[in-house]
């Protein structure tokens, strides 16, 4: 009885510590949140999309540039990134399998993975924005896509090795081709689950800043010239949260609640798109 | 001992001689000779890893799908050697068709599940191949009731259903030889009832080829029954004399349920 009452305590210990716990990680996501809303929610207005971002000194503004640059930069990183994604993919997967080419190719994308992504914006400015005469939208879309590849990569190859041995057997068991087995049969058995890894990783590169600090720079003016420095939202709100214009800081505010709005609604559709990742 | 294992089966589709299969370095199958009588049922009973599944899947080089898994010997198919690596393996397989244990129907419509394996040999247009989809729904007793639901998803049906669609799926590519392997095993004794049937249709077509863990399935559907264990073929004849007055002790023991 002793030992019995010995193991309850140990448990109600195990449960308290874990709820505390919990509580600790839910209340400064609470209070990240709150704090957005509380010095965001002002700046949200119809000026805040169609308006660009006011010089210095002057009044109002809005984001509508920066608006714009994110989503062409952002558009144009997920149409590079999904396929080049997919497609290595499905090749660990698939093919590569215990090879050392494979086996690098994983190695590599788990250091892409947790590379600190400044260290990805100063690559691209010295590949591309020092040799090639310039910040550019461009610029920002290939340091965008080199964070976002190696998400898309892994999610698609974890999927991909979810699908039943016995799926993939009964495909090539009427003569297909694997080519056929991956595109037709494994990679459809797991569609959902490869949209999750899109949808997570348009999230990961949303917020990403020192990226395209180094690339896309900025731009006060709007511009759809992805050849040219852009306008995007990570670096606006970094430049003007700092500044000691008033309507910068809120337009600032105003921006990251913006995107934190549009992260959380990924999220919450990619969780939603999981819940049936095999439908096998 | 005279060699139990080769009698004469009639015409032979598929002649196996020598046979040695290896996982890394382990045998798991040794020395088996046999011949798979056309347009006949072949049944497979032994113990669990005696190596029936193991046999079967030699038949259309499934093995190849896993480094470190080969085979020796030969499997002559209409005078070619399967196991030749000149082989083109993905022909061997649309020759010789196959169906699982577990219902494995591909995520898509029940209409494309047997379109994707006819396109893959055949150009047709879209009237032939809606003929062939009934003609193969039809054939594996399912097409009744899949006709008003075609494209409906191959996952929407039940388990029993989803086995005779993979037979329906097997079939339409037009394979001379059909290997089951243990087909009812996930499934309910009435599913089972029609597959079975089935099975006694398609062998006036087909070749079939079957390894099943249920004995009193092999006596009622087979022509022929090999009995293996521990990677060797026992015994091999007649399921009527084979079930009846098997010549080999070990045959005796397992079918009597002494041992396995």
């Amino acid at each position: 009885m002793q030992l019995y009452s010995r193991r309850l305590l140990t448990n109600r210990i195990g449960i308290a510590l874990s709820m505390i716990a919990m509580a600790f990680g839910l209340a400064a996501l609470l209070w990240i949140l709150w704090t957005l809303f509380y010095n965001g929610f002002s700046a949200l207005s119809w000026d805040f999309f169609t308006q660009d971002t006011p010089a210095p000194g002057s009044e109002g503004g809005g984001l509508r540039n920066a608006i714009v640059g994110s989503l062409m930069i952002i558009g144009v990183t997920m149409v590079v990134s999904t396929p080049i994604g997919i497609l290595a993919g499905i090749y660990l997967a698939e093919y590569g399998a215990t090879s050392r080419f494979a086996a690098t190719t994983r190695f590599v994308t788990d250091i892409m993975l947790s590379a600190p992504s400044i260290v990805v914006g100063l690559f691209v400015y010295a590949l591309m924005v020092a040799t090639l005469g310039g910040f550019s939208g461009w610029a920002g879309s290939v340091a965008l896509s080199l964070i976002a590849i190696p998400v898309v990569v892994r999610t698609t190859e974890n999927m991909l090795l979810l699908v039943p041995t016995a799926l993939r057997e009964a495909a090539f068991a009427v003569g297909a081709p694997r080519w056929q087995v991956s595109l037709k049969v494994t990679l459809r058995a797991v569609k959902a689950g490869v949209v999750t890894g899109i949808l997570l990783a348009i999230a990961r590169v949303m917020g990403e800043t020192a990226p395209l600090l180094f690339t896309a720079l900025n731009n006060q003016f709007f511009s759809t010239d992805m050849s040219q420095p852009m306008g995007n939202l990570p670096v606006v709100i970094f430049q003007f949260a700092m500044s000691p214009y008033d309507n910068w800081v809120s337009l600032a505010w105003g921006g990251a609640l913006l995107i934190a709005l549009i992260v959380l609604a990924i999220n919450i559709i990619a969780r939603v798109m999981f819940r049936n990742k095999v439908s096998v | 001992m005279s060699d139990p294992q080769t009698i004469a089966v009639g015409e032979a589709i598929l002649s196996i001689r020598d046979l040695n299969f290896y996982y890394g370095a382990f045998r798991g199958l040794t020395n088996v000779s046999l011949d798979i009588a056309k347009s006949q049922v072949t049944a497979f009973i032994g113990p669990s890893g005696c190596g029936k599944s193991t046999l079967l899947r030699t038949f259309n080089r499934m093995y190849d799908l896993y480094p470190g898994q080969r085979a020796e010997g030969q499997i002559n198919f209409h005078g070619k050697n399967l196991l030749d690596k000149k082989q083109d393996v993905n022909l061997v397989r649309a020759k010789i068709g196959m169906v699982f244990q577990k219902p494995t129907p591909f995520p898509m419509t029940i209409y494309e599940n047997i379109a994707f394996g006819v396109r893959l040999y055949e150009k047709l247009n879209k009237s032939e191949m809606d003929d062939r989809v009934e003609w193969a729904l039809r054939k594996a007793a399912i097409w009744e009731e899949t006709k008003n639901k075609l494209q409906q998803s191959g996952l929407s049906l039940s388990g029993g259903q989803q086995q005779r669609l993979c037979i329906a799926r097997t079939i339409a590519v037009k394979p001379e030889i059909v290997l089951l392997d243990e087909p009812t095993s996930a499934l309910d004794p009435i599913s089972t009832a029609k597959i079975e049937e089935l099975i006694n249709e398609l062998k006036t077509e087909y070749t079939i080829a079957i390894v099943t863990h249920n004995m009193q399935q092999a006596a009622r559907i087979s022509d022929f029954t090999a009995f293996m264990y521990l990677g060797e073929l026992i015994e091999f004849g007649n399921t009527d004399k084979l079930f009846v007055k098997p010549s080999q002790k070990q045959t005796e023991d397992y079918i009597t349920g002494r041992f396995g």
